[in-house]
């Protein structure tokens, strides 16, 4: 699983740091570095931008794996130099920068937007698999979840807009239940398609969602 | 007689789309139920068509019930979740309205705010669901309602899909629809009889009403638009030549549309013209169709 980010255009990020003169980065080893969009280059490339830009970089450092524990250790290694900054401008998904903003007493920026979770399907090619509703049907559905491969999530088959078995929002997007009709095809189980499906409980989705070991959703 | 008795009495009837405009002018409105009344059964109102932001069908139906027009509320699952659809179908009663068709809905990405947040909380099935819970007196979660509505609630079928999974998906929907309460289905625009009567034989057995739907033409431009955009729409080369020959399109298109009527009419329980802004000459198409 990869969290997928996206770089935010420079002047976002040049609105956010303000008036801060004085920055600090920190990049991400594990899905930013994957992805190009926080690792060691990127990181790089953002401390010439902010210089550029008449920004003073106080320093910068990768973190194997900046939603982990561990970061609170880096930053305490390289306290010196994040205390120099005014900010921290944090090149990875939201979780890292959570993250950091529970160890750094420092105001912290997004670099990054973070848009879901993901699967490798093929080389380089990521799909959204799991949006995490809390109502997994993927029994029913032969394993392919149409809340994250329908563009309109929905439940009880296509929409009318599948055109040549694509979906008409991305034509290059297969339509889920083109695939999930092809596979339960396959599996003998086509009687499946006919259930109906009630809808979903989307108080399972109220935020936050906090989870106590043992206890379960809070 | 109101739609549904039409159909119950087993009537060929004939509705029609009518689009609300973007802003509060509503001449066009009034002119176009003037135009409809006496010559249609029902007209549709659509439900900020293509995900492009409009006046709403609600207020549209409304006026449309006033100027002596059956309205047919279209009612999409795009904008509102459970509660505003619950609860705009308890006004649309209040208002005298009767039929409702359930959508899904278009995508708000492929409209004109693209930025919009799809809601989707329910689906299409589900609306029909809820519309048959509200006739028995209770909201979606058992809670007793003062006052029930009796719609009589209608859906949407594409019959062009091109696949065999994407047709046989088409007809597992239509049964799940019409298992949830559909009274009655309209189809998107169909332009090859051929395999319109296809579609018919196998549904045929679900023993319900389908109005056939037409799309006049306005020039081979926009046949090959559809063609090359929209979902289960064909238009065979054949038709597209006859518009892009055509001296008079309007005549051409009004000629089409009445010679698709025609051969189809045998075969289904009604025509829905979705004129798509050119409402006008629906009365010539149903002149020229006979009807």
């Amino acid at each position: 699983m990869i969290t997928i980010t996206e770089q935010k255009p420079l002047d976002e990020i040049m609105q956010c740091l303000g008036k801060c003169k004085r920055v600090y980065i920190i990049g991400c080893g594990t899905c930013a570095t994957m992805l190009h969009t926080g690792g060691k280059s990127e990181v790089l490339e953002m401390k010439n931008k902010l210089e550029a830009d008449g920004k003073k970089v106080t320093g910068w450092m990768m973190i194997p794996t900046a939603c982990d524990k561990l970061t609170g250790d880096a930053l305490k290694i390289n306290a010196r130099k994040v205390k120099a900054a005014n900010a921290i401008l944090v090149m990875s998904c939201a979780f890292g920068v959570q993250t950091v903003s529970l160890y750094a007493d420092k105001s912290i920026y997004p670099a990054l937007n973070t848009l879901c979770m993901a699967k490798e399907k093929t080389p380089g090619c990521l799909t959204e698999i799991c949006m995490q509703c809390g109502n997994c049907v993927l029994g029913q559905t032969a394993g392919i979840c149409p809340m994250t491969q329908c563009s309109k999530g929905l439940l009880n088959g296509p929409c009318g807009g599948t055109k040549e078995d694509k979906c008409e929002q991305e034509p290059e997007h297969d339509c889920a239940w083109i695939l999930i009709y092809d596979r339960l095809k396959k599996l003998g189980e086509l009687d499946k398609l006919k259930e109906m499906a009630m809808s979903v409980d989307y108080a399972k989705m109220k935020r936050p969602r906090t989870f106590k070991v043992g206890e379960g959703l809070k | 007689m109101s739609l549904q008795s039409l159909l119950e009495a087993g009537k060929f009837v004939v509705t029609a789309e009518v689009g609300p405009l973007k802003g509060t002018d509503t001449t066009e409105i009034v002119e176009v139920a003037e135009l409809l009344r006496g010559r249609v059964d029902a007209a549709n109102v659509t439900d900020q068509q293509s995900s492009v932001m409009r006046m709403g069908s609600l207020a549209v139906c409304h006026l449309l019930k006033e100027s002596g027009l059956e309205p047919i509320l279209q009612m999409t699952c795009r904008d509102r979740n459970r509660l505003a659809l619950q609860s705009d179908l308890l006004s649309a009663y209040a208002l005298g309205i009767e039929n409702v068709l359930a959508l899904t809905g278009d995508l708000p990405s492929l409209g004109d705010h693209p930025q919009a947040k799809p809601v989707f909380d329910l689906d299409s099935v589900q609306l029909l669901w809820v519309i048959k819970r509200l006739n028995e007196g209770y909201d979606m979660v058992d809670n007793e309602l003062k006052g029930k509505p009796n719609f009589f609630p209608g859906a949407v079928v594409n019959p062009g899909m091109g696949s065999e999974a994407a047709f046989e998906l088409q007809l597992i929907k239509m049964e799940k629809k019409i298992a949830t309460g559909a009274r009655f289905f309209q189809t998107q625009a169909v332009y090859e009889p051929g395999a319109f009567a296809k579609f018919m034989k196998r549904v045929k057995g679900f023993g319900i009403p389908i109005l056939v739907g037409i799309i006049p033409l306005k020039s081979a431009g926009m046949a090959r638009y559809m063609n090359k955009n929209v979902a289960g729409v064909f238009v065979p080369e054949e038709l597209i030549n006859k518009m892009a020959e055509a001296e008079d399109k309007a005549a051409t298109g009004i000629e089409i549309a009445a010679n698709l009527i025609k051969e189809l009419r045998d075969i289904c329980q009604g025509v829905h013209i979705m004129a798509i802004g050119w409402e006008k000459i629906v009365p010539g198409v149903l002149d020229v169709a006979g009807l």
